[in-house]
C-alpha cells in the first residue's frame, strides 16, 4: 500500500485525506487535529488582512509541512473567484486553487455556471485548477475537457454532515473521468468518508466534521483510518451484493446422525 | 488623497505607493497580497506603483476556511 500514492497536479501525495482548516476553534486545537489526519494538503480561504489577528494558520502549516489549497470560498461570480485566485497565488506563492463559486447564502450549493467560466478563465491563466462541484456527471466531464486537474462533487451540503446523498452519481462521475474525483462537502462522520472511498473517489475533502466535533484531534484520527480503510476495500474488491444468503463453510463431510 | 483600504478611508501623501499602503495596515509582507481597484499588483511593484485618489486597495491573506 505504500507505493499506492494521489498523484494531483502532477505531485505525488501519500494520504488522500485533504483537509479544510475552517471552524477550529483554535489554532493549537487544529494543528493536533491536522497531525493526527495525516494530511498533506491543506486548505485555506482568502480575506482581508486583519491586523490584531495573533498567529496564522500559514505558520500551523508551514511548520507541519502541509502544502497549502487556497480556495475561493465566499466567491459568488467568476470574476470574483479569478480575482481571489490570484490574489491567492501572490500572498502564498502557488498556482494551485479550489476553485469554489457558490450560488446562495443558504445552501452554499456551487453554481455550475459561474464555475464553469472560472475555471476556463484560470486553466487559461496557468492555474491548477480543482473545482467544487454539485455531484453531476456531466458538469465533471465538462470541467475535465476543460483542463482542470480534478473534480471535486459535494456529497452533501457543506457543513450537512449528511454524508453521500447520491452514490450513483459519484460512482458516475469516478467511471468516466480521467483525472482524480474528490469528495468534498458533507461528509459527518468516519463510514461516509469510508463509503467516498469505496465508491472509488481518489480522496476525500473534509473540514467540518473534524473541526466542530466534540474532539476533532479523534475525529481527525478516524478519518484518517476511514480514508485509508475504504480506500483499501475499493482495491481489493468488494464481493457482489446477493439477494440470498451463500454459506461460507463447506457444505459436505457435515456430520450425519442419521447414517450412524 | 482619500484612498480605501480594506473598506477603510485612509489619508495617504500625495505620491504615495501601493507600498505606503500596506503599511498603513501592516508590517507584514508575507503570505499578503494587494489589489487596486481589482487589479492585482504584484509585490515586487508595490514600491513603484503610485495610488490616485479614490483607489480602492484590498490587503489579503490566508485564513482558516474551507
Amino acid at each position: 500500500m505504500d507505493d499506492d500514492v494521489l498523484v494531483l497536479g502532477g505531485e505525488k501525495f501519500g494520504s488522500r485525506l485533504i483537509m479544510g482548516t475552517g471552524g477550529a476553534p483554535s489554532l493549537e486545537v487544529l494543528d493536533r487535529a491536522l497531525v493526527a489526519s495525516g494530511t498533506e494538503l491543506t486548505t485555506v480561504a482568502m480575506r482581508r488582512l486583519d491586523p490584531a489577528a495573533q498567529g496564522s494558520v500559514l505558520d500551523v502549516l508551514r511548520a507541519r509541512d502541509i502544502r497549502v489549497l487556497p480556495n475561493t470560498a465566499g466567491c459568488f461570480t467568476a470574476g470574483e473567484a479569478v480575482l481571489t485566485a490570484r490574489l491567492a497565488r501572490e500572498a502564498l506563492g502557488t498556482d494551485w486553487v479550489k476553485l469554489e463559486v457558490i450560488a446562495d447564502e443558504r445552501t452554499l450549493l456551487p453554481d455550475p455556471i459561474e464555475t464553469f467560466d472560472a475555471a476556463e478563465r484560470l486553466v487559461a491563466d496557468g492555474f491548477t485548477v480543482l473545482p467544487y462541484i454539485g455531484d453531476d456527471p456531466i458538469l465533471a466531464r465538462r470541467l475535465e475537457q476543460a483542463g482542470c486537474a480534478a473534480v471535486m462533487p459535494l456529497g452533501a451540503p457543506i457543513g450537512s454532515g449528511l454524508g453521500v446523498r447520491n452514490p450513483h452519481n459519484i460512482e458516475l462521475i469516478v467511471e468516466s473521468a480521467q483525472v482524480p474525483v474528490i469528495l468534498d462537502a458533507g461528509i459527518g462522520t468516519a463510514s461516509d468518508a469510508a463509503l467516498a472511498m469505496e465508491l472509488g473517489c481518489d480522496a476525500v475533502l473534509l473540514a467540518t466534521a473534524v473541526t466542530r466535533a466534540r474532539r476533532p484531534e479523534l475525529m481527525a484520527a478516524a478519518m484518517r483510518d476511514a480514508v485509508s480503510a475504504g480506500r483499501r476495500a475499493r482495491l481489493a474488491g468488494r464481493i457482489p451484493r446477493r439477494h440470498y444468503a451463500e454459506a461460507s463453510s463447506p457444505a459436505r463431510d457435515r456430520s450425519d446422525p442419521k447414517s450412524q | 488623497m482619500r484612498v480605501t483600504i480594506n473598506g477603510s478611508g485612509h489619508e495617504l501623501p500625495e505620491g504615495a505607493s501601493v507600498a505606503h499602503a500596506v503599511l498603513a495596515l501592516t508590517g507584514r509582507t508575507r503570505g499578503v497580497a494587494v489589489a487596486v481597484n481589482d487589479e492585482v499588483v504584484r509585490r515586487g511593484a508595490w514600491d513603484s506603483t503610485a495610488l490616485a485618489d479614490g483607489d480602492r486597495i484590498e490587503v489579503l491573506t490566508a485564513v482558516q476556511g474551507g
